[in-house]
């Protein structure tokens, strides 16, 4: 695809809501369509977070081991962010990711984007200013997810 | 629908034989009761509005208060769906049909159905706060016209805790339901949600200035899910809760179960959000 094509998507996508055009051209320029059939592994626990997505449509398991096995901590689906850890250094991806089902996103590339975000600061402020509720969000509801409240002593 | 007041009063139980018993969970059941003194008799001795509770009194153990999860069209029997959680539940979770229970009630408010006509109605349930708005289910798909969409939004533990699961598959299948789950966590071979309740709430294609929200479950389930409610736009009045307390006598005279101004058997346990959130969250209430 385009990359003006690329930068319309942008602008429409509620993630990047009231993104100015300029903003949405520069970063069109490090991102581009990507599609992952059912089971497929888009990053591993570990990896380089040099990728983040936003999935335009989809469901994608985030796994973790525990005791030896993966869970599922976490499923993304149509307008989430995926791979949040592309903005923290050493920029390492947390946990697995793979597609429960077809999934299509906007793949950034994260290196470039950290590159042109330490080049314009507006751009790196505005990008950060929405990324940082991702992560909030996140760690609330990690938290949540970590008092176990439906547990075996709950009569709720 | 008449309130019961159990020949004798509302303070002695009456018989129930267990009818049926199904297994929800491994720690959960749901228990069909049939009376024993009056059978026969419908709504004289079976009728509850969706939301009320009973005393179920397990004969040398005590007694515990436990909304009723049945379809209120049914006069043959009450429905009640237990958790062995503490000595009277796990000895319940032990009975068989034929065996015999005290039953006091039903007790407390209702939700309230009436005023939910017309508009969008969300169920949003936590663990087994889906039992006391599986109630409501039966009730809005009895008179399925009278509302506009049901969304009912489910969280749980993990999918094997799922309470009512062949129900739950039904609902999903309708395309007059919108019926969403999430678990806290799952094993690889789960391809359902996985995340908090909040993001069903966060996700859910109603219009908040016409929905009505009706929540059951733990205290701090309920507590962000009335924050995520707020922030879509759903009114203080339009957000009913079921709140859980210390219920002993059910009729409010021996103040077990206070909650700030008031007594949850008597006057709850569904409660508008804006009469009690001054309370709600507060620390040792």
């Amino acid at each position: 695809m385009e990359t003006h094509q690329l930068e319309d998507v942008i602008a429409r996508d509620p993630f990047f809501h009231g993104l100015p055009k300029t903003f949405c051209r520069t970063i069109a320029g490090c991102g581009q369509h990507a599609r992952f059939e059912k089971d497929e592994v888009l990053y591993r626990q570990g990896d380089p977070a040099d990728v983040f997505h936003v999935i335009r449509h989809g469901h994608v398991a985030l796994e973790l081991l525990a005791a030896g096995k993966p869970h599922i901590y976490q499923t993304l689906h149509d307008g989430d962010i995926l791979n949040a850890a592309w903005v923290v250094p050493p920029y390492r991806c947390h946990s697995n990711a793979r597609a429960v089902e077809t999934t299509v996103t906007i793949a950034f590339d994260a290196a470039c984007l950290r590159e042109k975000c330490d080049a314009d600061h507006d751009l790196g402020y505005d990008l950060m200013k929405r990324f940082v509720p991702v992560v909030v969000g996140r760690l609330n509801s990690a938290r949540l997810q970590a008092t176990d409240v439906y547990g075996a002593g709950s009569a709720g | 629908m008449p309130t019961l007041e159990p020949p004798g009063g509302a303070m002695v139980p009456r018989r129930f034989r267990i009818t049926q018993k199904r297994r929800e969970t491994p720690d959960t059941y749901t228990f069909a009761m049939a009376p024993v003194d009056h059978p026969g008799s419908g709504t004289a001795t079976t009728g509850f509005q969706p939301g009320q509770f009973s005393m179920l009194y397990l004969f040398g153990y005590g007694e515990v208060p436990i909304s009723i999860s049945g379809d209120p069209a049914n006069t043959a029997a009450l429905v009640y769906t237990v958790r062995a959680v503490g000595s009277v539940t796990h000895a319940f979770a032990a009975l068989e049909p034929g065996d015999m229970v005290g039953v006091r009630g039903p007790f407390g408010s209702a939700w309230p159905l009436a005023q939910a006509e017309g508009k969008d109605v969300l169920l949003v349930a936590g663990g087994l706060g889906l039992a006391p708005l599986r109630s409501v289910i039966h009730s809005v798909l009895a008179n399925r016209d009278r509302y506009r969409r049901l969304f009912i939004l489910y969280g749980s533990r993990n999918p094997e805790a799922f309470l009512f699961a062949d129900q739950l598959s039904q609902w999903h299948a309708r395309a007059d339901i919108t019926c969403e789950a999430t678990v806290d966590y799952a094993g690889t071979g789960w391809t359902g949600r996985v995340g908090v309740i909040t993001e069903l709430v966060r996700r859910a294609d109603f219009t908040p200035d016409q929905a009505i929200a009706f929540v059951c479950g733990p205290e701090m389930m309920m507590r962000v899910t009335v924050e995520e409610l707020k922030k879509r736009g759903v009114a203080d009045r339009n957000i009913h809760l079921s709140l859980e307390r210390s219920m002993k006598c059910a009729i409010g005279h021996c103040g077990h179960c206070q909650f700030g101004p008031v007594f949850v058997c008597k006057d709850g346990p569904i409660l508008r959000y804006d009469r009690m959130q001054t309370h709600f969250g507060v620390t040792g209430l």
